[in-house]
């Protein structure tokens, strides 16, 4: 059982559960949002799953494979480290939020970076080390500035252009690497995701069909259509 | 490729040198997970005082989680006592960390450049990843290409450089060291640390021919 969740640090709506085991959190506020993804490291499948992150001068773009519905079926075994990403990507969401609660006001991306660090390289010494991997983009309104930062499950934090975990992310780093602009728009943004989905598609010998994606801006996070890879029904 | 320890994860590689009233401190700029490089822009050279720099090459997990423990230790320690650190209680700090997870270790190799605060002596040091401290009175090197440094430094470093020819030999040494290693490389970041003043070289080592430019010099004079 493996989830490839998705989180979104928001206040005031009840938790969502998307059809795909996707856990969404409601708003964190309409200026900063923050965008926490997680894919299970360490166990011999984490690489079969795939995350990607880009960068842009004023948005990020995040996108992850939707298939664990599929997998929940196909390897039900291993079940101890599933949890693992839910866990902590609940972990850091709701401490987020109680952090705002508490002092009236919010964690920017960077410090919601710190803390998450913070939180893995403490645990990655215990006897159960979270075994997560994951992307943390975010808009700060005040440096008016999106931000990516890698985070590997030993808590190496670097903030990064682009980024794509797994197996599929080695398919998609040489086509951000030449295609890659800071300064483009979310269509051409969003038509360079589907380039690296495509070729995901084509290369992968994991059936990875539809990616959730994500933008997030100084307007908060914005859903964008889901990516079928071609030749793939919806 | 060397054996497969922990230390050479993430790649990189500091180096630290003597000169005649100065020291110099010198980085490499990759981060990546074995042969996947991910980030060309990792500093893994801190300021810690005025004069007083450290190198953590090694997991990069700990270089994080080290500089942060040692500056929580520095502050605690300047704000009881007073007064400046001296780079010789950085080492015996840094050896007090180190051991104290004896059994667990952090895995990086520190390394040590600085003035004595008051002296303006030139102090190098390097601990291995339990705190075990050797303070040569030449250089010291740790990293994926500690080896290929050694060499380097070996046949370049002469004693009582100036500033220009001890930035140009570091500089040199680490570039054409790195060469030689696919775990570290992609640019690097020169500290040439003065008595009177502090100097940092972004160094371009990219694409080849990747020799430290002459007319960085130039910065130095003006």
């Amino acid at each position: 059982m493996k989830f490839n969740t998705i989180f979104s640090c928001r206040v005031n709506v009840s938790v969502v559960y998307s059809p795909a085991s996707h856990r969404e959190f409601g708003h964190y506020s309409p200026s900063l949002s923050f965008h926490l993804s997680c894919t299970p490291s360490r166990a011999a499948d984490m690489d079969l799953q795939c995350l990607i992150g880009m960068k842009f001068n004023d948005f990020v773009l995040m996108a992850t494979d939707m298939s664990q519905l599929q997998r929940i079926m196909v390897q039900k075994s291993v079940a101890g480290e599933a949890g693992d990403t839910t866990q902590f990507a609940e972990y850091i969401a709701k401490n987020i939020q109680l952090y705002k609660m508490r002092n009236g006001y919010e964690l920017s991306p960077s410090a919601a970076v710190h803390f998450t660090r913070h939180t893995l390289a403490t645990h990655l010494r215990s006897r159960e080390p979270y075994t997560v991997n994951l992307l943390m983009g975010g808009y700060d309104p005040k440096t008016e500035a999106a931000e990516l930062f890698y985070m590997d499950f030993l808590g190496a934090s670097v903030p990064v252009n682009f980024y794509g975990f797994g197996y599929g992310g080695m398919f998609t780093l040489s086509i951000t690497d030449r295609e890659y602009r800071p300064d483009m728009t979310e269509d051409e943004a969003y038509e360079l995701m589907k380039k690296c989905i495509s070729e995901v598609k084509r290369r992968f010998i994991v059936n990875l069909p539809k990616f959730r994606v994500r933008l997030i801006s100084k307007d908060g996070l914005k859903d964008l259509p889901v990516i079928v890879a071609e030749g793939e029904a919806a | 490729m060397k054996s497969k320890s922990i230390l050479n994860y993430n790649g990189g590689c500091v180096v630290a040198m003597k000169g005649k009233n100065c020291v110099a401190i010198a980085c490499d700029l990759r981060f990546g997970v074995q042969a996947q490089t991910i980030s060309t822009d990792f500093k893994r050279v801190f300021e810690l005082g005025p004069q007083l720099y450290i190198g953590l090459p090694g997991l990069a997990t700990d270089t994080q989680t080290v500089l942060q423990r040692l500056q929580f230790r520095i502050k605690m320690y300047e704000m009881r006592e007073g007064r400046r650190l001296k780079p010789h209680t950085l080492m015996a700090m840094m050896q007090n960390l180190l051991y104290e997870r004896r059994f667990g270790p952090y895995f990086v190799e520190p390394v040590i450049a600085g003035l004595d605060p008051n002296t303006k002596e030139p102090y190098i040091c390097a601990l291995d990843l339990i705190g075990c401290a050797c303070e040569p009175a030449d250089f010291v090197v740790s990293g994926t290409c500690s080896e290929s440094l050694y060499g380097m430094c070996e046949t370049t470093w002469r004693e009582d450089m100036e500033p220009e020819d001890l930035f140009e030999c570091i500089s040199q040494s680490l570039v054409n060291a790195f060469d030689r290693d696919a775990l570290s490389g992609w640019g690097a970041v020169v500290h040439i640390i003065l008595s009177h003043l502090k100097i940092c070289y972004p160094e371009c080592g990219l694409g080849g021919g990747s020799s430290g430019d002459p007319s960085i010099l130039n910065i130095f004079h003006s």
